[in-house]
């Protein structure tokens, strides 16, 4: 057993969320330069050009890069022979979140109620904690701070065999243009095929934190990942909606097995300040 | 930048107001307004009862916007613009008490772009997501009401030179529509 203490566990989800507000991540960086040498429309290579600067100026003077500094979504990797010390875990975990959004300068989004009081809960917890046990004496955090102009436009469809790979693929292109210009495109866009309904959201949440320029390791979910993204670039909305060839810088798609009756999808839309960061403790 | 743009003193006159187009894109200087979703909540409740709003809202332009807190050395926070449509139960109401402009980002509904042109007024888009870049061009925060609402509190800015576009002018033209059917098309004939 290797002992890991909550005190470590708080210092290191600070650090992943103030990363994750601060650095856009150098793939971001790299297909936004891209995109605007190719970008067809003027003004779409101009506010692509803005983006790149706005993400300079949070890098190098360390501020939010979005005002919405997003729910703070955790995924905790613990390994089985880890065993930790000096508290409880979840509340390690929301006491990092808290520091980050205190000490950082990080908007505080988190209402306690959703639907009575609406009542912000001033440290910008609870954070949404996903755990799962692995091998290994390790504890491994993907974070990210999760803004909701693009999280409300995203959805989950319960489709049925029979609707196959041309129905996945109008589901994501429906939702990528109903969207429009609200989420703040270019968009990364994260997906699941297959699961339950709660699987797919989650598959399709951490989807959206893989690096952009990667693929799915099997070669038919990778060719799905390049038609969704021609698909969704010819839908013509473009850097910030004014119209453009640059509507998303990714899709990332991930699957898992489903029942015999069910091809759930879940589209999970993230703007292009996609923020996370990791960590191993 | 590429293309020229325009600067605008805010508040302006009406006929100014008018005269602004679909795409025009503007550098704003003046005075604005800060609220968002529980703001626009409280403004409307106060008209409902016939009561004073904490600021003359005759126009005036409101930011949609819930800043990141001031670090040292700030004037504001980042401060990007949110989705627009959030507001647009609201906007009309406040439309027809005199604002003239908002800024914000994403589409309105066809309630809204009907309030504008009978009101004579204007919604420009910034640059959503580029919060840091446009923190920079507002000189001034401060809060005149519902501080109890944290970053959704009510702030009066002060900007120079902020980058804004018009995204829907007083005739009911939206850049948004023609931006994306002009590429639209282009993308198609590739």
């Amino acid at each position: 057993m290797r002992s890991i203490s909550t005190g470590l566990i708080t210092e290191t989800v600070k650090n992943a969320f103030l990363r994750a507000n601060y650095d856009i991540g150098a793939d971001i960086t790299e297909c936004l330069e891209k995109s605007r040498r190719e970008e067809i429309s003027p003004l779409g290579r101009d506010i692509l050009g803005d983006i790149l600067l706005n993400d300079e100026i949070a890098r190098t003077e360390r501020i939010a890069a979005c005002q919405d500094t997003g729910m703070a979504v955790v995924f905790a990797y613990i390994g089985q022979d880890a065993r930790i010390e000096g508290g409880d875990f979840n509340e390690a975990v929301e006491e990092g979140v808290r520091q980050a959004y205190s000490e950082g300068y990080l908007r505080k989004s988190v209402v306690s109620d959703p639907l009575f009081d609406r009542r912000n809960t001033g440290d910008n917890t609870p954070a949404v904690i996903y755990t799962e046990i692995v091998p290994g004496d390790r504890i491994r955090f993907d974070v990210t701070a999760k803004g909701f102009g693009s999280e409300n436009m995203s959805a989950v469809r319960m489709l049925t065999p029979a609707a196959g790979v041309e129905g996945v693929l109008d589901f994501i292109e429906e939702t990528v243009s109903k969207a429009g210009p609200n989420p703040c495109p270019p968009l990364v866009v994260g997906v699941c095929v297959g699961g339950t309904m709660d699987k797919a959201a989650v598959l399709a949440k951490k989807a959206t934190m893989r690096p952009v320029g990667t693929h799915n390791s099997d070669p038919r979910y990778a060719g799905l990942e390049d038609e969704a993204l021609k698909r969704i670039n010819k839908l013509g909305i473009g850097p910030g909606g004014f119209g453009g060839s640059t509507t998303a810088l990714a899709v990332n798609i991930d699957f898992f097995p489903t029942h015999i009756a069910g091809l759930p999808v879940a589209v999970n839309i993230c703007c292009h300040v996609a923020r996370h960061a990791s960590a191993e403790i | 930048m590429s293309e020229e743009r325009k600067r605008l003193q805010i508040p302006c006159s009406e006929e100014e107001y008018r005269s602004l187009r679909a795409g025009d894109r503007l550098l704003i200087s003046g005075t604005l307004y800060t609220a968002r979703d529980a703001a626009h909540k409280r403004l409307c409740a106060l008209l409902d009862e016939g009561r004073e709003l904490p600021f003359d809202i005759r126009g005036q332009v409101i930011y949609y916007v819930g800043p990141a807190p001031t670090p040292p050395g700030y004037a504001i926070g980042s401060a990007g613009p949110t989705t627009s449509y959030r507001m647009d139960k609201y906007a009309p109401r406040l439309l027809d008490a005199g604002l003239k402009g908002m800024i914000g980002k994403g589409l309105r509904n066809d309630e809204v772009k009907a309030s504008m042109k009978k009101n004579g007024a204007v919604y420009f888009a910034a640059t959503g997501g580029a919060a840091a870049l446009i923190a920079r061009s507002i000189i001034s925060s401060e809060v005149i009401a519902y501080e109890d609402l944290g970053t959704e509190a009510v702030r009066k800015l002060e900007v120079r030179d902020m980058p804004v576009i018009v995204a829907v002018d007083p005739d009911g033209n939206d850049a948004y529509e023609a931006g994306r059917e002009e590429c639209r098309a282009a993308l198609a004939s590739l």
